[in-house]
C-alpha cells in the first residue's frame, strides 16, 4: 500500500517537475495521495483533514517545492508528523504506591482480557507481583478465561462465585492485594459499548470507588471509523491514562491509533502483537508511524534481531568478525536463534507492506524447519571444518549428508551460502547502527529471493506441496515485491 | 493544527481562538515572500470550511431551499461516506457520481443522499437469502473469524434462532485454542439446552469437528453448528487448520460444511477486506454475520466486500443476548448507514 502511495506520490509530482518547476497545484495533488493513504489506513476523516491541513503547510514550503526528491520529502514530512502526533515512547507503568491498580476497559472483544495476563506477565518480569481480578460477569466463561490465564502464568486471580456487582468484585479484590503479596492489581472489566449509559455509569462507579491508579484503554487494531467515538467516550467518561492497541500481529494498518490519540491525548503504551501472553511490545512512534502509511518498521526489526542473540555471544562474534573468523559455528549459532518460532513472521510483519503480504507466501514452519537443517548439517561437522570448509571433501561431504539426514547438495549449498556471507559479516565489524541497518536489510533481501538461502528443502511426507507453476508464480509475485521494496529503499 | 495539538479539555470548535490568531499568524514573516502569506491565508480558510461544516447545525440543510453542488458540498457527502466505513475509493466513487450528475446545480443536500442510498441499496440488493438447508439430514453450519468478531455469540444467537423454527441444533466446541473458550460455548448449550461436542484443550480442532458432524447424523439432528478459534486472516498456519476442518466435514457429509458464516464486527475499518478475502480463500464462506451493529459503528465496510467478493450478509448482531439477532436487510442497514449524519 504504501508503494501504491509513493509511486502515486512520485508520479503526482513527477508529471509536474519536467515541465518545470513543481507548483502548488501539483503538490496538492501529490498530497491529496497521503489523504487517501490515511483513510485506507482508518484514520478517522476529521483527524486527517486537520492532519493534511498541517502537513499541506509545510509541504508547500519553499525547500519541499524547490527539493530535488520532493517526493521523498513529502513523506518524511508526513512521518515526521505522525511520530509527533503520536507521541513520545512512554511504557512506564510508574508503580509506586504500595498497591498499584491498573483497571483495563473497552468494547467488547477488543483484547482486554488477554491483555491482562500479558500486562502481569510483564510486570512480573520487571520485579513487581501482579494479581488480576475478574470483573467481566456479563460475559459467559469471562472468569474462567481469566483464571485460565492465572494458572498459565502462575500468577494469582481474584473472582467472587454468583457475584452480580463488579463494583464490589474490585473493591474486594484490591483489598486482597496484601494477602496474596501483590503490589499490583489489575482488574479485567467487561467489555461494553460506549453508547451503553448503564454500563458506562457501573464503569464510572468502579473507578470512583476503587480509584484505579491507572485506568487503560484497550482498542481493536482493526478498528475503523468509530475510534473517534468510543474513544471519546470512554475518556470523557474515565480519565483516561494509556491506551493499548492489540491485534497488531495481521494486516491491519491500525490508523485508529492515530484517531484515538488525536481524542484523547493520553499517551499510548503497549501494541498487543499476538495471542500469546509474551506478545505485548512497548509502543514505538516511529515503528507505528511507518505501519500507519505502510512503510513498515525497519527498526522494530533490528531491535527484535538484537534481542534475540544473546549479548555475550555477540561481544565474541564481534571480537572474531574484527579478525576476519567468522566460522561456521558462528553462522551457526546465528541461525539458531533466528529459528525461534513465531520469529520470522513476528519479523516479517513488522517490515508492513509488500513484506508483511510475503508472510502469507512464507511459511513459518517451513522456514525454521529449514533453518534447523542447516543447524543440523552443521553439527554432523567436525570442527576442523567447520573453521575452514574448504577441507570439505566429496567423500566428507557425503558423510556430512547423511549424518544430517540430507542430501549431499544441500551440503554443497550450505558451504556456498556461508562463504557468500563471510565477508558480509566481518565487513559488518564494528560498524555502526546506520550500516548494521543497510547489512541486516541486503541480507534480508537476499533471504527474501532465497528464504532458505540456497538449501534445498525435501520433500516433506504430508502436506500439499506447490506445483512448479506455482512456485513460479510465487518467485515471481516474491520478485516483484522485492523490487518494489528495493525501490522505495533506494 | 488546533485539532491535534489542543489539550483535551479544550476539544470544542472555538471561535475566539480562531479569530485573534489569524492577524498575527499572517503578519509572521516566517519564508517572508508574499506567496506563503497567500497561501496560509488559504489553508487557514481551508480549516475553517471545515469547522464551520462541523459546526453546521444539519437542520439548516432541510431549511435551506437547496445548495449549489460545489467542492463544499461534494466534501461534505464524502465525509458522511467515509465515515460509514465503505473506503475511500468507493465514497470517491459515489462522490464523483453524484457530482457529475448534479455538478453546478442547485439541489437539497438530501436529494444527494437519497440518490446514494438507492445506489447503495442496489449494491448491497439481494434475493432474500435465508440458511441453504442440507436437502437431507443436518444442516452442517462452520463458523470463522478474526479474534474476538463476536463467533462465539453469533453461534448462540443461531441456536435460539434455528430453535425458534423448531429445529434440534448439536454445537461443536472446535475452539480448543483460546482460554475457557470451551466453557463459553457450553455455558451457551446449556442455557439454551443445546447438545453440545467438546474437545480436550489444545486438542485437533478438526476432530473436534469430526466427532459434532457424528453427534449430529447419529441424533438425526436438524442442525450442527461448529465454532472455531479466532485467527488472522494472515496466520497462514491457522488458516491451513480451517481448511483441514472444512475438509473433514465434506468427507462425513459430501455438501458439508452447507455454510460458512464469517462473522464480522461492525467496528471494523477496511481490514474487513481483507478478512474477507483470507477467509474465503481458506474456508469458502458462504455468508457474512455482521455483529455488534447495536454500537455508533456502521459496518459500511460491507459495502466493497459485497461488491469486491459478493458475499451476502445473512444476519446482523445487535447485542450480546441470544434474541439478539436479526435477518440483514438492505434497505434498513443503508438508512441507517446514511440516515444518522443528517437526522
Ligand atoms: N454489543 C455487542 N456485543 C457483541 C455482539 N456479538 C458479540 N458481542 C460481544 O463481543 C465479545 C466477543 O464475543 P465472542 O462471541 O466471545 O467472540 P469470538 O469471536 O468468539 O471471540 P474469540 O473466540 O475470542 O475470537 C463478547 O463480549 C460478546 O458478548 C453484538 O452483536 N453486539
Ligand atoms: N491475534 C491477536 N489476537 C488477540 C490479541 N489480543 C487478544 N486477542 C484475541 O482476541 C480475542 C478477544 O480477546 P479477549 O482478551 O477475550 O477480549 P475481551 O473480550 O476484550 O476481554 C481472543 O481470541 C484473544 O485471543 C492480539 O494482540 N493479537
Ligand atoms: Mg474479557
Ligand atoms: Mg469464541
Amino acid at each position: 500500500m504504501f508503494d501504491r502511495l509513493s509511486e502515486g506520490l512520485q508520479g503526482a509530482i513527477k508529471s509536474l517537475s519536467g515541465k518545470g518547476r513543481l507548483t502548488e497545484a501539483n503538490m496538492r495533488e501529490g498530497l491529496k495521495q497521503v489523504e487517501q493513504s490515511l483513510l485506507e489506513a482508518d484514520v478517522s476523516y476529521d483527524v486527517v483533514q486537520s492532519f493534511m491541513a498541517n502537513v499541506t503547510e509545510q509541504a508547500l514550503g519553499e525547500k519541499v517545492l524547490l527539493s530535488l526528491d520532493p517526493s521523498e520529502q513529502v513523506i518524511g514530512i508526513v512521518r515526521d508528523e505522525l511520530v509527533e502526533i503520536l507521541g513520545k515512547e512512554d511504557s512506564a507503568l510508574s508503580l509506586d504506591h504500595d498497591v498499584n491498580v491498573i483497571m483495563l476497559c473497552g468494547l467488547q472483544g477488543s483484547g482486554k482480557t488477554t491483555t491482562t495476563g500479558k500486562l502481569a506477565r510483564l510486570i512480573r518480569e520487571s520485579g513487581g507481583k501482579p494479581m488480576l481480578v475478574a470483573a467481566d460477569l456479563q460475559r459467559a466463561a469471562a472468569v474462567q478465561q481469566l483464571h485460565v490465564l492465572g494458572e498459565q502464568l502462575g500468577i494469582p486471580v481474584y473472582s467472587e462465585a454468583d457475584s452480580t456487582d463488579p463494583v464490589k468484585v474490585c473493591q474486594n479484590g484490591v483489598k486482597k492485594a496484601k494477602e496474596n503479596d501483590a503490589n499490583v492489581v489489575i482488574l479485567d472489566t467487561a467489555g461494553r459499548l460506549a453508547i451503553d449509559e448503564e454500563l458506562m455509569a457501573q464503569l464510572v462507579n468502579i473507578d470512583r470507588k476503587v480509584q484505579p491508579h491507572q485506568v487503560f484503554l484497550v482498542v481493536d487494531g482493526m478498528t475503523g471509523q468509530d475510534a473517534v467515538n468510543s474513544a471519546k467516550a470512554f475518556n470523557e467518561a474515565l480519565e483516561l491514562d494509556g491506551v493499548i492497541m492489540t491485534k497488531l500481529d495481521g494486516d491491519a494498518r491500525g490508523g485508529a491509533l492515530l484517531s484515538v490519540k488525536s481524542v484523547t491525548g493520553v499517551p499510548i503504551k503497549f501494541i498487543g502483537t499476538g495471542e500469546h501472553l509474551d506478545s505485548l511490545e512497548p509502543f514505538r512512534p516511529e515503528g507505528m508511524a511507518g505501519r500507519i502509511l505502510g512503510l513498515g518498521d525497519i527498526l522494530g526489526l533490528v531491535d527484535v534481531a538484537r534481542q534475540v542473540v544473546d549479548e555475550k555471544q555477540q561481544a565474541e562474534l564481534e571480537e572474531k568478525l574484527q579478525k576476519g573468523k567468522f566460522t561456521l559455528d558462528d553462522f551457526k549459532n546465528q541461525l539458531a536463534s533466528m529459528a525461534q518460532p513465531g520469529l520470522v513472521k513476528r519479523m516479517l510483519g513488522m517490515l508492513g507492506g509488500p513484506m508483511a503480504q510475503m508472510n502469507q507466501m512464507l511459511e513459518d514452519e517451513e522456514t525454521e524447519g529449514g533453518i534447523r537443517r542447516t543447524v543440523g548439517i552443521i553439527n554432523s561437522m567436525t570442527l576442523e571444518e567447520r573453521r575452514d570448509p574448504t577441507v570439505i571433501s566429496g567423500s566428507r561431504r557425503n558423510r556430512i549428508a547423511q549424518g544430517a539426514g540430507v542430501q549431499g547438495n544441500e551440503v554443497t549449498q550450505l558451504i556456498k551460502q556461508y562463504e557468500q556471507m563471510k565477508p558480509m559479516m566481518e565487513g559488518m565489524a564494528g560498524k555502526g547502527m546506520r550500516e548494521r541497518l543497510k547489512a541486516v536489510r541486503d541480507l534480508h533481501d537476499s533471504a527474501m529471493t532465497n528464504p532458505l538461502g540456497g538449501v534445498q528443502r525435501t520433500k516433506k511426507s504430508t502436506g500439499t506441496r506447490l506445483s512448479s507453476k506455482d512456485k513460479r508464480n510465487n518467485r515471481k509475485e516474491r520478485e516483484k515485491l522485492l523490487k518494489q521494496t528495493r525501490r522505495r529503499r533506494r | 493544527m488546533a485539532l491535534f495539538r489542543r489539550s483535551k479539555k479544550q476539544t470544542t470548535p472555538n471561535d475566539g481562538e480562531a479569530t485573534p490568531t489569524e492577524p498575527t499568524q499572517q503578519r509572521t514573516p516566517d519564508d517572508s515572500t508574499a506567496d506563503s502569506g497567500s497561501l496560509w491565508t488559504r489553508v487557514r480558510q481551508g480549516l475553517k470550511k471545515t469547522r464551520d461544516v462541523l459546526r453546521t447545525d444539519i437542520r439548516d440543510i432541510f431549511k435551506s431551499e437547496g445548495q449549489l453542488v460545489d467542492e463544499e458540498f461534494l466534501n461534505r457527502l464524502f465525509a458522511i461516506l467515509v465515515k460509514t466505513d465503505m473506503g475511500a475509493r468507493p465514497a470517491a466513487e459515489i462522490r464523483d457520481n453524484i457530482e457529475s450528475k448534479f455538478s453546478g446545480r442547485v439541489i437539497e443536500f438530501e436529494e444527494a443522499l437519497a440518490e446514494i442510498r438507492n445506489h447503495l441499496k442496489d449494491i448491497l440488493a439481494q434475493p432474500p437469502q435465508p440458511v441453504r438447508f442440507a436437502d437431507s439430514g443436518p444442516t452442517v453450519i462452520l463458523v470463522v473469524g478474526v479474534n474476538g468478531s463476536g463467533k462465539t455469540t453469533s453461534i448462540a444467537k443461531l441456536t435460539n434462532y434455528f430453535q425458534s423454527q423448531g429445529k434440534k441444533v448439536v454445537l461443536g466446541a472446535a475452539d480448543t485454542f483460546r482460554a475457557a473458550a470451551v466453557e463459553q460455548l457450553i455455558i451457551w448449550s446449556e442455557r439454551l439446552g443445546a447438545e453440545i461436542v467438546t474437545g480436550e484443550a489444545n486438542s485437533d480442532p478438526a476432530s473436534v469437528a469430526h466427532r459434532t458432524v457424528a453427534t449430529a447424523l447419529e441424533q438425526n439432528a436438524d442442525i450442527c453448528i461448529v465454532d472455531t478459534a479466532g485467527r488472522l486472516q494472515t496466520q497462514t498456519n491457522l488458516m491451513k487448520q480451517l481448511e483441514k476442518i472444512f475438509r473433514v466435514m465434506s468427507k462425513q457429509i459430501p455438501d458439508a460444511p452447507h455454510e460458512v458464516f464469517l462473522v464480522l464486527d461492525a467496528t471494523a475499518g477496511q481490514n474487513g477486506v481483507s478478512q474477507a478475502k483470507g477467509f474465503s480463500e481458506a474456508a469458502n464462506c458462504t455468508g457474512i454475520i455482521l455483529s455488534k451493529l447495536d454500537g455508533t459503528a456502521k459496518g459500511g465496510v460491507i459495502i466493497p466486500i459485497r461488491q469486491e467478493f459478493e458475499i451476502p450478509v445473512l444476519f446482523v448482531g445487535q447485542g450480546e443476548q441470544a434474541e439478539d439477532l436479526a435477518q440483514f436487510d438492505a434497505d434498513a442497514f443503508v438508512s441507517g448507514l446514511i440516515e444518522e449524519e443528517v437526522s
